[in-house]
């Protein structure tokens, strides 16, 4: 009994270090900090002033529902974009083949977000992979604008987080059990409603698994909004960048990076409620 | 009564592999025909084919007359119940069951009165709330079946549905399922590896073996006169021996073992006997059968099942029934006793 609980402390010490140092106190250390700043005197003093000025500015809070709609609206894309390829790998292709194709879906995965966002920036660029084509197609004279919009914007943040949908939803789906796509078409189910009734539903845990990861990576994303959005397609985390890094105002940094928290914390909230999911039972 | 499902020299290849040869097979309404086979044997593939999951390579499946050909199974008159029973986890009991008719565009009122009226039958009255998770096994096949013959199939199609209940629990559905099927009259076709299951429940039973359908006959016919060696071999209890030759109406045994079996038109290379075909000190006076004597080797007691194991002259093993009474109490092992069999119980083939 005591040597086990030699190995248990000794197991959960790496995991606190961790937890305390890298995530606990650099959170109490920006929440702080959120609800401070500077007086009129130059001095660093308690205040709500950083939120009143998130509500104050319009482009602020302008930005955070755009991003936050925009988060959304990806993970709502990237759930009807991957189903399907979820889908086909795991009940149409044969086992063979299904390892392979999978393997091949992550490999934008190994070379790394910066490098596959500029990839777009090539496909979509004025003189880019479709452009090109096009006009050498003679369907256009000139180029049609792509790149720096927010379809081009859309297309990167859709791309780098996509594959993290796919993962869960499939392994969701490996454990739907054939015979039941099967019997609910013995029934006289159409296959639109054997998807709605019975694959949809056995798979909510990993849709909402992947629906998560995939939120998350875009609301908090940095490089596909910069490198690819156009003027108007301001990202939250441009704001907190330039706060941090191009007006030296980290007290402001920090009250937008904590509004940024509670905006997906509750956008995840509301997601588990309205699909009837359990936290716990989505992170198996 | 009609013919109600028919079979046309139907056959099912994948790639050089025949699952299904030739099969010709008639269901009348009303019937409970059971197809028996060890595994791998293709009745599954037939079942499927049936369901229309499967299409055949050759041949044709008619339901009522009417030709199956290119008709997908939501739109065919046949429901399936799954050996894995497929359920559907994410509904309760009465939802599982209204799923069909909620398809078939019912109001929902004549749904209710339908479902309710199936549970009351397959005795889940007051189930319908309830989660197929918090269901026993026996529960969940009644499901099922409610499920299923819901929907009033011209055919329901049962794959294997007693394999994943425990042993009594399965004696008991036996029961349950034959008087069900004759209180509703549905037609039903039993996919079975179990020959007690398909001996039990069915009206006929359709016995096969590599994709061939070796024998299609009532469980009587099929026990006492099978018609192929296979199914002498499958179908109960049996004796082996292999034949090594005939001489008019002597045959005789590899092991050397000659005895007479008159009427036979051709040269068999093999013989089954029942185990309790064979008489035990039989009567002087009895004609008509072939006596030997032989050497207990071994009594294997098992209640009423008890048989002993017995050993000829020439070396043939045999396995006899010992029925368990005051005339054969005194049997031991080591002793010699005379033993006949009536030629008709004798079945020769040539395989």
């Amino acid at each position: 009994m005591e040597g086990n609980k030699k190995a248990f402390y000794f197991l959960l010490t790496p995991v606190l270090i961790w937890l305390v140092l890298l995530i606990i106190i650099p959170h109490i250390d920006l929440f702080v900090s959120s609800f401070k700043a500077e007086n009129d005197a130059g001095t660093l003093v308690w205040s709500l002033e950083n939120y009143i000025e998130f509500f104050r500015d319009s482009i602020y809070w302008r930005t955070f529902l755009n991003t936050a709609m925009y988060a959304i609206g990806v993970t709502l894309l990237a759930f009807v974009v991957t189903f399907p390829i979820a889908f086909y790998l795991t009940k149409v292709v044969s086992k063979k083949y299904a390892s392979f194709l999978t393997l091949l879906l992550l490999i934008p995965l190994w070379i790394g977000e910066l490098v596959t966002i500029y990839g777009w920036v090539i496909i979509l660029g004025d003189h880019g992979v479709i452009n090109e084509s096009l006009k050498w197609l003679g369907i256009i004279d000139t180029p049609i604008k792509l790149l720096y919009t927010d379809l081009s914007m859309t297309i990167g943040l859709l791309y780098m987080s996509m594959l993290f949908m796919i993962i869960p939803v499939m392994t969701t789906l490996e454990s739907l059990d054939d015979s039941l796509i099967e019997a609910a078409s013995d029934l006289g189910a159409s296959k639109w409603t054997i998807i709605r009734r019975i694959v949809i539903p056995h798979s909510m845990p990993g849709i909402i698994n992947g629906a998560i990861i995939v939120f998350m990576l875009v609301i908090g994303d940095y490089v596909a909004p910069n490198i690819l959005g156009g003027k108007s397609s301001l990202w939250f985390t441009e704001q907190i960048y330039n706060q941090f890094l191009s007006t030296f105002n980290w007290n402001e940094g920090a009250a937008f990076g904590f509004l940024l928290l509670m905006l997906s914390s509750a956008v995840i909230w509301l997601a588990l409620k309205l699909s009837g999911q359990k936290l716990d039972k989505v992170g198996q | 009564m009609g013919t109600i499902l028919e079979m046309k020299d139907l056959s099912k290849h994948f790639g050089d592999f025949v699952a299904v040869d030739r099969v010709n097979l008639t269901v009348e309404e009303g019937e409970f025909v059971s197809v028996l086979g060890p595994s791998g044997c293709g009745k599954t593939t037939l079942l499927r084919i049936i369901a229309g999951f499967l299409e055949e390579s050759v041949g044709d499946v008619t339901i009522q007359g009417e030709s199956m050909k290119g008709i997908s199974p939501e739109n065919r008159p046949v429901n399936i119940v799954f050996q894995s029973l497929a359920l559907f986890p994410m509904m309760d009991v009465y939802e599982n069951v209204a799923f069909g008719l909620k398809r078939k565009k019912l109001d929902k009122a004549e749904i209710k009165e339908l479902v309710l009226d199936m549970l009351q039958r397959v005795g889940l009255q007051g189930y319908e709330k309830k989660k197929i998770s918090e269901l026993s096994g026996g529960q969940k096949q009644r499901v099922a079946i409610a499920r299923s013959l819901v929907m009033k199939p011209s055919i329901l199609l049962l794959d294997e549905p007693l394999s994943a209940l425990d042993r009594k629990l399965r004696e008991h559905m036996k029961v349950e399922l034959k008087e069900l099927q004759k209180e509703i009259g549905t037609t039903f076709i039993y996919i079975t590896h179990d020959q007690s299951e398909a001996l039990v429940m069915s009206d006929r039973v359709a016995v096969m073996n590599k994709g061939f359908l070796e024998q299609l006959d009532t469980p009587h016919n099929l026990y006492n006169h099978p018609k192929t060696a296979f199914v002498a071999g499958f179908v109960g209890e049996n004796n082996r021996f292999a034949l090594s030759g005939k001489e008019g109406d002597t045959i005789t045994t590899e092991a050397g073992w000659q005895l007479t079996k008159p009427g036979l038109d051709f040269e068999p290379n093999v013989m089954f006997i029942r185990p309790e075909a064979f008489i035990l000190a039989p009567d002087e006076a009895m004609e008509g059968i072939v006596r030997f004597d032989a050497r207990i080797k071994t009594i294997l007691f098992d209640g009423a099942n008890t048989k002993m194991s017995v050993v000829l002259e020439q070396g043939d093993d045999i396995l006899i029934s010992l029925p368990q009474n005051a005339k054969f109490a005194g049997l031991k092992e080591g002793d010699t006793i005379s033993i006949g069999v009536a030629y008709d119980n004798i079945k020769c083939y040539k395989g």
